[in-house]
Parts: C-alpha cells; sequence; structure tokens
C-alpha cells in the first residue's frame, strides 16, 4: 500500500493539474458557496420585516390645524409635522430661495402646488434623528435641541452640523383639507 | 517567562486526572505565575475589571428573568415589575446599573496604567490591542443595555447612536435600517439590543481570557518597565497578589456599595423615567458619563460625516499606540516630559467629558460674552471641545510620536527592585530573602 502510494505521485509531474486539486476547489467552492447560503438570511432577517413594511399609509384631516399651528403625527412609528404656514412664514421661506444654502432646494419643490400653506415633513433632523422644535433659532423656523441645527421656516438647514433639509415625505391631496401620506 | 510547570499532582485521583484533562495544572500554574514583586494598587485594577464583569453577567442574567423586551413592555418591567414588584429587584438591578458605570470607572482608571507605564510597548502590543477590543466591546454592551428600560434617554440615545452610522453616503441608510429593522428604533430594535446585550457579556469574558493568555506570554510590565530579569525579581501571584487584588476589590466595593445603597439614581437622568415616545425629543440630550468625552468631539465638528469619524477615530487611535510610541523607555516615571503632555492628555480628557455634558451653545466660562469665532463664540462649550479635541489627538499623532526623539530621560534602574530596596519605607514582603541571595 505504502509502496504504491509511492509510486504513484511521481507519476503526474508537478505543473499538470492533479485530481485532488479539483476535489480541493470543489470543496473550498462548495464550502464557501455554503457559508454565503446560510450567512444571508442570518442577515438579512435583520432589515425590516413584512408586517413592518405594511404599516404603509395614513390619512389625514388638515381642517384640523388652525393657521399658525402646527401639529406632529406618527406615521410609520415616525414624527411627522403637519405645518399651516402664515403668509409671513411662506415669504421668508421663498426669500430664503435665494440664500447660500448648504441643501440648496427651492420653497416650491418643497409644498404642493397651490398648497403653499401646508409643510409636510419628517420631523426627524437629518443630523441624528431628534425632533426639532419650532419657532427657535435664527430662521424663524426649527432648532434640533440635540445639536442644534438650524432650520428655516421651509425646513431647510442654515446652520449646525446637519447635512441635509428636513425630509418632505411622500403625499397627496385627495381633497382641499384632506391628505394622504405614504 | 511563566517557564514549565511546577506542579506535582499528589494524590493518585489527580495523577489520573493530570494525564487525561490537566485543569488542575492549569489551575495551578495561573496560581503560581511568577509575577514581578514591584506592582503597585495601580496594577490590581486587573482583577477588580474581572470581578465587574462577574457581578454585570450574574446580576444580568437574573434580570433577564423578569424583563419584557417589548416596546409597549419595557419600561413597566423594569420601572414598576422590577424595581418594586421583584423580591430584590430594586437591590438587583441598583448592582447592575450602576455596576456599569463602576465597570468604566475601573477599565479607565486600567488604561491609564497601561498608558503611564508604557504597558502596551513590545512585546505587549497584542495584549494591549486585546484590551481596546474589550473596550469598544463594553461601551457596544454598555449602550444597549442603557437602550434597555425604554425611557425616553434610553430612545433617544438609540435614535442618535443609531443615526450616527447614517453618516456614511451611500450606505448608511442601508446600515441604519438592517440595525433598526424599520424605519426608526422601534420594538424590533429593542428586540435586537435585548438579544445582543445578552450575547456580548460572553464575547468579552472570551476576549478577557485571550487578553489574560497575551498577558501570560510575556508576563507583567512593572512600574519601573524594567524587563524581570530572574527569579528573584519575581513572586508568586498567589498568595502576594491575590490577597493584594482582594483587598483593593474590598475598598472599590465600599465605593460601589456607597452608590448602589445611598445614590443609587446618581448616574440616572431624570428624563429616563418618562416612557419612550418617538414623537417628543428630551430637550438634553447626553450620553452616560463614560461616553461623554466622545460625544463632545461628535459635537466639535461642524460636519456630520466628519465628527463621527472624529469619534471613531478617538477610539481608533487607541490601537495604535503601541506604534506611534517611539519612546526607548518604557515607564513614565523615568520620562519627566512625556509625564507632563500624559497629565495634560488627561485634563482635555476631562474637559471633553465635561463639555460633552452641557449646551453647544453653552459659556464655559458664566456671564463672559467673548467675539464669536467662525460659528460659535470664543467662550463657548464648542470651542473648547475644539481645542481639548485638538489637543486629545495631538497627543496620540504628534506629541508621543516626537517625544522618543526629544526627550530627556531619567536614568533607569538596572533590575526592578533597585529602586525598591532604595525606597525609605522599606521592603515589601519577599523582598527580605533576595538580597541575601543575590549578595
Amino acid at each position: 500500500m505504502a509502496e504504491s502510494l509511492a509510486h504513484a505521485a511521481p507519476d503526474h509531474g508537478a505543473a499538470e493539474p492533479h485530481r485532488r486539486d479539483f476535489i480541493n476547489i470543489l470543496a473550498v467552492a462548495a464550502t464557501v458557496g455554503g457559508v454565503a447560503a446560510v450567512a444571508w438570511p442570518l442577515i438579512d432577517q435583520l432589515n425590516p420585516a413584512a408586517d413592518t413594511l405594511a404599516l404603509a399609509s395614513i390619512e389625514y384631516d388638515l381642517s384640523k390645524v388652525a393657521l399658525g399651528q402646527e401639529v406632529t403625527i406618527a406615521w410609520r412609528k415616525q414624527p411627522v409635522f403637519i405645518r399651516h404656514r402664515t403668509p409671513k412664514e411662506i415669504s421668508e421661506a421663498v426669500a430664503g430661495d435665494t440664500a447660500a444654502l448648504k441643501d440648496p432646494q427651492k420653497d416650491e419643490a418643497r409644498v404642493k402646488a397651490g398648497h403653499a400653506e401646508w409643510l409636510i415633513l419628517l420631523a426627524s433632523c437629518t443630523h441624528l434623528g431628534c425632533v426639532p422644535t419650532f419657532a427657535q433659532g435664527e430662521y424663524g423656523g426649527w432648532l434640533c435641541p440635540c445639536h442644534g441645527s438650524v432650520y428655516d421656516t421651509s425646513g431647510r438647514i442654515r446652520k449646525g452640523p446637519a447635512p441635509k433639509n428636513l425630509g418632505v415625505p411622500d403625499y397627496a391631496f385627495l381633497g382641499p383639507t384632506k391628505v394622504k401620506i405614504g | 517567562m511563566s517557564g514549565p510547570s511546577t506542579y506535582e499532582p499528589k494524590s493518585a485521583i489527580e495523577r489520573w486526572l493530570d494525564t487525561r484533562l490537566p485543569v488542575i495544572r492549569f489551575g495551578a500554574d495561573l496560581m503560581s505565575f511568577p509575577t514581578p514583586r514591584n506592582l503597585n494598587y495601580w496594577y490590581t485594577f486587573g482583577g477588580i475589571l474581572a470581578f465587574c464583569l462577574g457581578v454585570q453577567i450574574v446580576t444580568g442574567i437574573v434580570l433577564a428573568m423578569h424583563y419584557d423586551p417589548s416596546g409597549a413592555g419595557a419600561f413597566i418591567s423594569v420601572e414598576q415589575h422590577i424595581m418594586r414588584d421583584v423580591n430584590y429587584g430594586w437591590l438587583i438591578r441598583g448592582i447592575h446599573a450602576n455596576g456599569a458605570s463602576m465597570f468604566f470607572l475601573a477599565v479607565y482608571l486600567h488604561i491609564l496604567r497601561g498608558i503611564y507605564y508604557g504597558s502596551y510597548k513590545a512585546p505587549r502590543e497584542v495584549l494591549w490591542l486585546l484590551g481596546c477590543v474589550i473596550y469598544v466591546l463594553m461601551m457596544a454592551t454598555a449602550f444597549m443595555g442603557y437602550v434597555l428600560p425604554w425611557g425616553q434617554m434610553s430612545f433617544w440615545g438609540a435614535k442618535v447612536i443609531t443615526n450616527l452610522l447614517g453618516a456614511f453616503p451611500l450606505i448608511g441608510n442601508t446600515i441604519t435600517t438592517l440595525l433598526w429593522g424599520g424605519f426608526a428604533v422601534d420594538d424590533p430594535t429593542l428586540n435586537r439590543f435585548f438579544s445582543l446585550h445578552y450575547l456580548l457579556p460572553f464575547v468579552i469574558s472570551a476576549v478577557v481570557a485571550l487578553h489574560v493568555w497575551a498577558l501570560h506570554v510575556p508576563g507583567n510590565n512593572n512600574p519601573t518597565g524594567v524587563n524581570v530579569k530572574s527569579k528573584t525579581d519575581t513572586l508568586a501571584f498567589h498568595p502576594y497578589y491575590t490577597v493584594k487584588d482582594g483587598f483593593a476589590i474590598s475598598i472599590f466595593l465600599i465605593l460601589f456599595a456607597l452608590f448602589v445603597f445611598y445614590l443609587p439614581d446618581a448616574f440616572a437622568k431624570t428624563d429616563n423615567a418618562i416612557p419612550a415616545n418617538p414623537l417628543v425629543t428630551p430637550a438634553h440630550i447626553v450620553p452616560e458619563w463614560y461616553l461623554l468625552p466622545f460625544y463632545a468631539i461628535l459635537r466639535a465638528i461642524p460636519d456630520k460625516l466628519m465628527g463621527v469619524l472624529g469619534l471613531a477615530g478617538a477610539i481608533a487611535v487607541m490601537f495604535a499606540l503601541p506604534w506611534l510610541n517611539t519612546a526607548k523607555v518604557r515607564s513614565m516615571r523615568y520620562r519627566p516630559t512625556a509625564r507632563i503632555y500624559f497629565f495634560i492628555w488627561i485634563a482635555a480628557s476631562l474637559a471633553l467629558g465635561w463639555c460633552g455634558g452641557q449646551e453647544p451653545n453653552g459659556q464655559v466660562i458664566h456671564g463672559l460674552t467673548g467675539p464669536t469665532l467662525i460659528d460659535y463664540d470664543i467662550n463657548s462649550v464648542t470651542w473648547l471641545s475644539r481645542i481639548a479635541a485638538l489637543y486629545y489627538f495631538a497627543y496620540f499623532l504628534v506629541i508621543t510620536p516626537l517625544l522618543g526623539f526629544i526627550e530627556k530621560t531619567l536614568p533607569v534602574p538596572d533590575s526592578l527592585y533597585t529602586p525598591v530596596l532604595a525606597h525609605p519605607a522599606g521592603m515589601p514582603v519577599g523582598a527580605l530573602a533576595a538580597p541575601e541571595r543575590e549578595g
């Protein structure tokens, strides 16, 4: 037995592929593939589950929000601001269109056409996700209590560490005083 | 240095076991491990930390038996069920919650000891790296544990810290969604944090085992930083250092008990007595005291991604320390210049810690308004944070590498117990026999 093995080895030249090389490659490839196939479900289970994703859209009656008032409602368990803007706030927001902005965007692009008085925003500071408070900070808009980001009356970032404007969720007007968010 | 095993099996059963599973030999060698005879009380924090880890695991396992990791039930299960209804729940939670602060207090002193005596220098780099890994794991564990009571500070702390990862371009949002298991911090987040908070202490235990193993290959450093040269430089770990560590743990327990019994809420935030509300952010969010310096660095930088990188860099730079230190002399006992910069670094870190607990535009000296520099008043917490953060990084990246080349060191003793013999207070236990043998 030992003798036959000793004879078998020199039969194959060093450069020539060995049958064992094929088996090694096959074994390693199957192992890597197998580990990847098992790893993916273990990682992907961390992503939002189907029932979490199913919390899709909500409807809200705007007539409850008086001029100059703001409500915070929960959409997908996240806070959303619905602000009924005064003409002064709107004119300040439009005036801000030409200022030097960190994340340039016109006020008209942040509201629905014909509904400039309704500003609907994701109420999470784009820095680290705190809820900003209104009527504080230099631009008449929001101030984030956590790290001092200042937003204007269009929810655009004007000062502080936040990189982006407050997000605008997908929404549509179903009627003059009814919106569907999501 | 550990040398060959000195264990002799004494009975037939010990001999039988020794050839099958030599656990008694393993334990006996640990106890007789030759340890430098000049270790001072700064060297007892290793034992204190092992004790702290044990306390957290035991109390944590018990608390998990009474805790409900759901958004609706978590707050009630902690604040009402555990704190009021479970027999001695108040005590067990008091030990666990304050134990985290005690654990960090000890780990910071342990790290400072390592830096001061140059314990991370060759051949102990791997020992130091493993220590850094343990420290990072401790921070992750403590952070997730803080989320579990599901109060306002728990919730918003979780939101702010997980949002840090959202700062990375392109992959940021994918990572945060994966971490949250939803669109924001919610039930799935709480569930997985509970699972990981239970897991990580055991991972820490495993890395601690590697840390101790890495310690036992080169052996302990010592306050002189001089290598152990012969057996007369050492004492058996037991009874000399088991007793010393035991005494230090007793003293440490007095401080621990002081917090548990007399100041149980000293580290707690009042906002955390309010159940988590995703729609309202507390007016002032601060992390636990042991994370404040890093939080101050995050806030000092006015750019989101750079702030996150600054925070991560402050921790990452610790890993590089063995290769940043160019000094020939290990211990700062003989490096008077290095000592000054080291104490300034401690002051800068404490200043950062103070800043992390203040409002960003708060005043450092009350009632004094200075000129505005770029974006903040020169007397603001933000500017103090920036100066301290700059020193923090300069200490590691500039001062430490340069000092090795330019500093004047004091003469280093030939052996680690020369300074002990010269000490007017006399000789420590066990030192008596040594001079005779040498003479």
